[in-house]
């Protein structure tokens, strides 16, 4: 769709225009940003899936001295800290706004210049953690970050300082994505797009913004409590100066449960957006998934201390949060059932997309089930921190999130890039992600039950752990080259001409009634919405076409901006500063920040028009 | 043929030996919650065993369905037209609802049950002081007046309440054959009671990350007869330090001027508190927190060079000669 970029009438200056990798700096388009989102998740999953690599061939043999002590530390700390906050809600926040707003109706987000800031401090904020590898030493304190451990006395690197530095700088961005987000949603549905007509990926996405919003507070304050202590010498964790070893950890879990809800909200929006589509069936009990998305969310606040059981906080406290945290089982039973439901007399059609959402209901599943035996206070006083953890939260985050994901990618392949990726290596590469994923974790509740705990650099023969251990590696092995086989599919279909139709799955909901990849204004004219599954509605009782609920004519845009790359570059110089205890340096890009936020505020650039052309395609 | 009979009746008592060691807590159950030795592990691996049964039936039918419905219901040529859309469904829903509440009350009775049971510490029990360090355990018997590091010893079918503080990072008290952990944490008082039925060693670690050397922080239980407890006891509270050759005596002089600031031995003047208790070191099997058997060699192994041997030990690098190891090897071989 060619459109004809036209000055708005009135404006002063320029609009501004700006081509090749500028155009990518400077986007304020939600789908681009969207686009950037998952590649930067991609790019930063090689490096965490390389330290999983390196960790498991460490732990190949008893006694092992692949890599010492100290790096081992270091490897699974970065492991975690960049699957949960570098990969998996990059990737997910990454569909969410691509997605979103087509789903909606929307022509783009709430605030997109906003969106393009939190894209950026996301990404500079990845880069700034993993810099720290050129300082000498990174975070090395687990990716919880226990104190005392990652206070000053016992951690002297630098490497918990970009810890605290670098998950501030990436949580502002998420938080405003999750203010943007919930506002974009609330306030942008096209007419008829009643709440409970949204999409289950809409709805995923709306709760996940709530929990966003009230989980990344209390994060935020723990960073800085301990920046306070690290750079100023604050005693809020220094137990000789009357600091509070599980004020940590309260306020880091308060956050933490739900972070967990943060990643797989989405991914079951995802499911429930994918098997209805290849099973040729209307989801079933729409409303009591919606409904189980929100008590999922509001339950998710009152477990933290689940993963406290072991700080002897009391039978009272235990047993509250071991009842609160079975309770979650329960609306989670739910979605599974009604996806169950969904199958159930269907008609399936094994594309790759729906094979690993299929994949999703055992895995999940599994790890599910093991969630609730971790649920069981005194019980899980041997699991706790034990391999038996590892394999749960795996099966939850790989099993669930990773696998959604991945099914997402081959599901909106051909609408945010214009091209299908190829089944045939898709189905390859589903089938080696699914065995290597069960042969890597499965193995490790069996090391967890015979007393292998998580996180030690190495063990010794003669507890039985080796053979699982070896087992795993194995597994990891199987899925470095699933990975492989995945980054080739994507180079293969990025050199392709775009030729995906628009509507490749027979799909249901808005994002597949327009082009592939979606035009810039997504909505040559915004859609009338007449019910749930709203395309698929139109092309059963109508002539298959979205009706208009407005006149054709000139779109406003807002123009691009390069402002919120320079705020993100400079807040992250201003890290760095502080990092290296430079006031100079810290304050001089502060000040650099404020006066580009300033510059931004009163920019009296008001976008443009663009008018579409209403061309012989189904627009 | 006569030989095959030999083999026959050698090999069995050996697959006889086998099969206990296994199911005794050598091998593959040296440290497995699995195979409990007491009460307290024993329960929980009862809440183990019951919720795997509960959770594996519900993975059973969501498998079977999920299998049926991918087979049943899979597309195929010559369809036409949509399968039937159905909505949803409000019995179904409010039985999917209902039965797995039902199946957690199961598991929520045994868990408020036990969280009471395991949370308060019986009254009489005997009292053992925990102490966590970077990278070693501190055990103190503060009724006989006894420390030890890295090795505790408990009569048999006894509770026993171990009382748990930390001197630097939060550690994690774990021995899974007789029950779970809980955490030692600076600034807290952690209690954790446990009672072994049956004598014999009994393995532990450190289940908290706690620095570089959180995978070299292991300890053993020695669950004895009252007798032999209390025997080990007198032997502690009277130790004897007989140094009687000349290199012997020279590893004492060195020790007094290059160990004693941090580590005690009874029955000498030593009484320095930052590093292990090194009362009767000889009785240990492990040096190092479980990190090397307990011989001469590895003692100079490790007198050589601490970090070297356990990554982030706090013990430096003394930079003694052969000579100097030697004799203070000798010497700690009197530490009986």
């Amino acid at each position: 769709m060619a459109a004809i970029p036209e000055r708005l009438a009135g404006v002063h200056g320029e609009t501004r225009t700006y081509t090749g990798i500028w155009s990518w700096l400077s986007s304020v388009d939600h789908k681009k940003i969207g686009i950037m989102y998952i590649l930067a998740g991609l790019f930063f999953m090689a490096f965490g899936g390389a330290e999983a690599l390196i960790i498991r061939i460490q732990l190949w043999q008893p006694n092992n001295h692949v890599v010492s002590a100290e790096t081992f530390n270091q490897l699974f700390t970065m492991h975690g800290v960049t699957m949960i906050f570098l990969v998996a809600m990059p990737i997910l926040i990454g569909f969410i706004n691509a997605i979103v707003p087509l789903q909606i109706g929307a022509r783009d987000v709430a605030f997109p210049r906003m969106n393009a800031l939190s894209l950026w401090l996301f990404v500079f904020g990845g880069i700034f953690l993993y810099s720290s590898f050129l300082f000498g030493s990174m975070p090395d304190a687990g990716w919880f970050n226990y104190v005392p451990l990652s206070g000053s006395v016992y951690s002297k690197g630098l490497g918990v300082d970009f810890y605290d530095i670098g998950l501030q700088i990436s949580g502002f961005g998420t938080l405003m994505t999750a203010i943007n987000f919930l506002v974009t949603i609330l306030n942008m549905r096209a007419p008829g797009m009643r709440l409970l007509r949204m999409p289950l990926f809409t709805w995923s996405a709306l709760i996940t913004m709530l929990i966003v919003l009230f989980a990344f507070p209390p994060i935020t304050v723990n960073l800085i409590l301990q920046m306070f202590d690290r750079l100023f010498g604050a005693n809020f964790f220094n137990i000789a100066g009357g600091g509070n070893a599980l004020l940590w950890q309260n306020l880091f879990w308060i956050f933490g449960h739900p972070e967990v809800y943060i990643v797989i909200l989405p991914a079951f929006g995802i499911i429930s957006e994918i098997i209805p589509v290849f099973a040729k069936k209307v989801l079933f009990g729409y409303e009591s998934m919606a409904m189980a998305l929100s008590v999922i969310a509001f339950l998710s606040f009152m477990v933290w201390t689940h993963h406290m059981f072991a700080d002897g906080l009391g039978p009272v406290v235990n047993s509250i949060f071991a009842l609160t945290s079975m309770l979650i089982a329960v609306p989670t039973g739910i979605k599974i059932f009604n996806w169950l439901a969904t199958l159930w007399g269907g008609r399936i059609h094994f594309t790759t997309a729906m094979m690993y959402a299929l994949s999703f209901i055992p895995l999940f599943v599994i790890g599910g089930v093991s969630g609730v035996m971790l649920a069981m206070a005194p019980a899980d006083l041997q699991y706790n921190d034990s391999y038996f953890v590892v394999a749960h939260f795996h099966y939850v985050l790989f099993g669930g999130t990773l696998m959604a994901a991945l099914a997402g990618m081959y599901y909106w392949f051909p609408k945010l890039w214009g091209r299908s990726l190829n089944e045939k290596l898709g189905k390859w590469n589903f089938w080696l992600v699914f065995i290597g994923f069960n042969v890597t974790f499965f193995p490790m509740h069996i090391s967890g039950l015979l007393g292998m705990p998580r996180r030690i650099s190495t063990y010794s023969p003669g507890y039985g752990w080796t053979i699982w251990n070896q087992i795993s590696t194995v597994g990891t092995f199987i899925l470095l080259v699933a990975m492989l086989i995945l980054l080739y599919n994507l180079i293969i279909t990025f050199l392709r001409k775009p030729d995906a139709p628009n509507d490749p799955w027979d799909g249901r909901a808005l994002e597949w009634s327009i082009s592939s990849p979606a035009p810039e204004y997504n909505f040559a004219q915004t859609p009338l919405v007449r019910g749930r599954d709203a395309y698929w509605l139109e092309k059963q009782e109508g002539d298959g076409k979205m009706l208009p609920a407005e006149p054709a004519g000139p779109i406003h845009m807002p123009s691009p901006s390069l402002a919120p790359f320079g705020i993100a570059l400079t807040i992250v110089l201003a890290g760095y500063g502080a990092v290296l205890h430079s006031a100079i340096i810290g304050g001089f890009f502060l000040l650099l920040t404020f006066w580009q936020i300033g510059r931004a505020l009163i920019d009296e650039d008001h976008g443009f028009h663009v008018t579409p052309h209403m061309g012989g395609e189904a627009q | 043929m006569r030989w095959t009979q030999r083999g026959f009746r050698v090999s069995l008592p050996l697959l006889a030996v086998g099969a206990a060691a296994l199911l005794s807590g050598c091998g593959v159950s040296k440290q497995s919650a699995l195979a409990p030795a007491g009460p307290v592990a024993r329960a929980q691996l009862g809440m183990f065993w019951e919720s795997l049964a509960i959770m594996t039936g519900i993975f059973i039918i969501v498998a079977a369905v999920f299998l049926y419905s991918l087979i049943r219901f899979r597309a195929r040529k010559g369809q036409t037209g949509l399968p039937k859309q159905v909505h949803g469904n409000t019995t179904l829903e409010i039985a999917w609802t209902i039965i797995p509440f039902i199946l957690l009350v199961f598991l929520a009775i045994p868990t408020v049950h036990y969280a009471f049971v395991f949370g308060d510490t019986p009254p009489g029990a005997m009292q053992v002081d925990v102490v966590g360090h970077q990278y070693w355990w501190e055990f103190d018997y503060p009724s006989s007046n006894v420390t030890t590091a890295n090795i505790v010893h408990i009569p048999v079918n006894t509770k026993v309440d171990f009382v748990l503080t930390s001197k630097d990072v939060i550690h994690s008290f774990w021995v899974p054959r007789l029950g779970g952990k809980t955490d030692l944490i600076p600034g807290r008082v952690n209690h954790l009671w446990l009672e072994a039925n049956q004598t014999g060693t009994f393995y532990g670690q450190c289940a908290q990350l706690c620095g570089a050397g959180h995978a070299y922080m292991k300890f053993e239980v020695v669950v004895q007869s009252q007798a032999a407890y209390d025997a080990w006891i007198a032997q502690m509270q009277n130790p004897h330090v007989v140094v009687t050759t000349a290199e012997q005596k020279a590893g004492m002089a060195l020790f007094q001027q290059d160990c004693s600031t941090c580590h005690t031995i009874g029955g000498t003047a030593f009484n320095g508190k930052i590093g292990p208790n090194l009362t009767a070191l000889m009785e240990r099997p492990t040096i190092a927190a479980g990190t090397l058997t307990n011989t001469p060699a590895n003692l100079a192994k490790w007198l050589q060079n601490p970090p070297g041997v356990k990554p982030g030990a706090l013990m430096p690098n003394l930079g003694l000669t052969q000579t100097q190891i030697q004799q203070l090897v000798s010497f700690l071989e009197t530490l009986k």
